[in-house]
């Protein structure tokens, strides 16, 4: 059957099972769009702006565990995604972007919206091709939905010129894809996982570390038979939360910058560390030199350039979590007084890590103050769709305070942007998620800094019915990089007071969206309640405590156990000159 | 420490900027680089000559397999191997220095590939060393231009 590339491109997005893409259309794919115009299986869902598509993709593929597809035009079209691609690869979210290229005749010459798609994304995608023959397009959709999906996810680029969007080929869908260059380790080594196995018999002090590899690979359940089993106490990275209950006895809560004192004090004297599809970044790991000084580490990870990149790893295992997890769990199991007598071997342990955890719990003081703490409306959203939603959040003081506040049970519950940190992300990531899940309630958390960066999209969640709940944490600043200054520039507020916002209600209403605002405490419940309870999209404003810090705080640079607790007795005198507590909490951009 | 790796990849249009894009963007070092195509006219061969410590080049041989186009990665510095490079050197010729360029040139089993009444082209193959070696010989004389190829190696074969 000979097709056009167009018809081709609708024709393999169908076989790849794409219900739903994201984007702008524009010169070069227009052909592209007139396909998909006139046929009912995929749906587009027209952005405002490329950057928006990008994330809606994102929050597709994380919300759902398949590529999420975006198809953006040449030139500006592109370039203007290259954010959402760095985000995806640096957060392994399987992602298949489709750009638009001028002819083939043109390329080179600086053509009209002309841009090297290939060369800008080549750092910031797992994988890109420019499609040079249409003859090609199938098998090159085929392998980049392939990529995208298996080994350590991440955004795919395929850039097609738009000849090749309206030239015919002889249609042919390949059933395999065999790259000869791509075969990633799913089964663990058998020799290292005994030996893993004989060190977690051993560990006096063991942690198991999971990070977001353990939810592309959806190993909840195997995480959890694993930490039962050996009664290891547990802590996840950010983009590792839902992999295990948060409530569960054996969880410690988040580790790191922003974790909780029970986890970071256990990673600081850990004889043990199991690190599950975790990488070691930065923001976990604080001060390297003197990073869980006396822990031997079995590193679980299908990315080989994960293991030994910023920590030595005694026992590394290359493979996918939940395989090498469950044959781990084979071989404990089979072990000699296994596991009744690892009940008793842990007991010393255990009781250190809850004397840790009652000794430093997060905690907020709301009671008998007139603003509202964000922890606050954080934890009242949490009780109000306790394990039901689905929690995309930006990045920020928020993101953390949701990080450490909203104790997921289920895998792919918990979205954010974790590597790259984009203010910008939360919004139409979800978005996507709430696109691939219109029934389940999708809440953003995300305050009014970030939101402010991709706030065009309320058109989307309006025109196509997306019932998003926008928690917007409103204290007028860029409250992490306040709180940075507060701490490290001796409260300079360096361009990180916003001086003002819009006014959020008015403009949800302009959207066409229910608008609600809540001043205080008193009424964070029932706005919440409200907002919950409304059919479609809500935007809901709250006035916060501007002043609010997020801790535990390990400064950067430090280590585990130099947490800060608490606002230090400095910040007391260098916040003079800046506005007043409460002053201005509501100030809105004048009319 | 100096490594010497062979990366055998797809003949694609933009793999070696992949390669050379990833050395620059984790801030790895190459010192040569030389791309060649392989009897199968689908490979090519790239021949980088890094350095750095143990982890570093754990990482950037990681790094490398992990290019989707990427066959084959050999640290040949791990094995028994033979490596070459080749350059030619224009050198100031007058007739006082012609028959010591031509001594220097057969000690080293350098050809001559070019004469000029002023300047001779020596065309030079060895290891590093021996390359060295000949420039430095031939500097009293002056040299106008070297141009030198980037390193390649092969493994030796066991017996």
């Amino acid at each position: 059957m000979k097709l056009n590339g167009s018809e081709i491109f609708v024709e393999s997005l169908k076989r790849e099972g794409v219900k739903t893409i994201f984007g702008i259309p524009g010169g070069v794919v227009l052909k592209l769009f007139d396909v998909l115009h006139q046929q009912k299986d995929v749906e587009v869902i027209l952005t405002r702006h490329e950057q928006g598509a990008i994330h809606m993709a994102e929050g597709y593929g994380k919300a759902t565990g398949k590529a999420g597809v975006a198809l953006v035009t040449s030139g500006p079209g592109m370039t203007n995604i290259v954010t959402g691609l760095q985000d995806a690869m640096m957060d392994s979210v399987p992602l298949v972007a489709f750009t638009g290229q001028v002819p083939t005749n043109l390329i080179g010459n600086d053509a009209f919206q002309e841009a090297d798609n290939i060369g800008i994304s080549r750092p910031c995608t797992k994988h890109n091709v420019l499609v040079k023959d249409v003859a090609d397009l199938a098998a090159t959709i085929k392998e980049a939905f392939y990529i995208a999906n298996t080994g350590r996810p991440g955004p795919v680029l395929v850039d097609i010129p738009k000849d090749v969007s309206t030239e015919s080929a002889e249609f042919r869908y390949p059933d395999k894809v065999d790259i000869r260059g791509y075969r990633p380790t799913v089964t663990g080594n058998r020799y290292q996982i005994k030996q893993a196995a004989g060190e977690i018999m051993k560990a006096k002090r063991p942690v198991i570390y999971v990070g977001g590899g353990a939810i592309f690979s959806g190993a909840a359940n195997e995480v959890r038979e694993f930490a039962e089993l050996t009664q290891i106490p547990l802590t996840m990275t950010v983009m590792g939360l839902g992999a295990f209950p948060g409530t569960h006895p054996l969880c410690m809560g988040m580790l790191g910058m922003h974790g909780t004192y029970c986890a970071n004090m256990a990673m600081h004297e850990a004889d043990l560390l199991i690190a599950v599809g975790a990488r070691f970044d930065d923001r976990v790991t604080g001060k390297l030199s003197e990073f869980s000084p006396r822990a031997r580490v079995i590193h679980i990870d299908i990315d080989p350039t994960s293991i030994k990149k910023n920590v030595h790893a005694h026992i590394p295992i290359v493979g996918d979590v939940k395989t090498v997890l469950r044959e781990l769990v084979g071989v404990l199991s089979s072990m000699d007084g296994n596991p009744a007598s690892v009940k008793a071997q842990r007991k010393p342990w255990q009781k250190q890590v809850s004397e840790w955890s009652a000794r430093h719990p997060l905690a907020y003081q709301q009671e008998g103050k007139k603003e509202t703490k964000p922890q606050y409306v954080i934890e009242k959203a949490y009780e109000l769709t306790k394990h039901k939603a689905i929690v995309v959040t930006d990045v920020g003081q928020h993101q953390m305070w949701a990080a450490q506040y909203f104790r997921g049970a289920q895998q792919r519950t918990f979205l954010t942007s974790g590597g790259l940190g984009t203010m910008g992300f939360g919004f139409p990531a979800a978005i996507g998620a709430q696109k691939a899940y219109p029934n389940k309630t999708v809440l953003c958390i995300t305050s009014e800094g970030s939101f402010q960066m991709n706030l065009q999209e309320l058109a989307v969640a309006a025109i196509y019915k997306l019932p998003v709940k926008i928690i917007l944490l409103n204290n007028q600043f860029h409250g992490m990089v306040r709180q940075w200054q507060d701490l490290f520039y001796e409260g300079r507020y360096a361009s990180s007071d916003l001086g003002a916002t819009p006014d959020f209600v008015k403009l949800a209403e302009a959207y066409g969206i229910l608008g609600l605002h809540s001043d205080g405490p008193a009424d964070v419940e029932a706005v919440l309640k409200e907002g919950l309870k409304h059919k479609g999209p809500v935007l809901m404003n709250f006035a916060i405590d501007r002043f609010e810090n997020c801790y535990p705080m390990i400064p950067a640079g430090g280590a585990h156990h130099e947490m800060v607790l608490e606002d230090p007795p400095h910040m007391k005198t260098t916040r003079k000159g800046a506005r007043k507590k409460g002053e201005d909490a509501d100030a809105v951009l004048p009319a | 420490m100096e490594h010497i790796i062979s990366v055998l990849v797809e003949n694609k249009a933009g793999v070696l900027a992949r390669v050379a894009g990833l050395f620059s963007a984790r801030n790895y070092n190459i010192e040569s680089l030389s791309v060649a195509p392989t009897p199968d006219s689908t490979i090519s061969m790239i021949t980088i000559v890094t350095s750095g410590e143990e982890l570093i080049i754990e990482q950037i041989m990681k790094q490398l397999n992990k290019v989707i186009e990427v066959l084959k990665v050999v640290d040949l510095t791990e094995e028994d191997h033979i490596d070459r490079e080749t350059a030619l050197i224009k050198i100031g010729a007058k007739q006082s220095h012609r028959d010591e360029a031509i001594r220097i040139a057969q000690i080293f089993r350098a050809h001559i590939v070019d004469s000029t009444p002023q300047t001779y082209t020596l065309e030079v193959s060895g290891d590093s060393d021996k390359i060295q070696a000949v420039i430095n010989l031939l500097k009293p004389m002056g040299i106008k231009e070297i141009v030198r190829t980037g390193r390649i190696a092969i493994a030796r074969e066991s017996a």
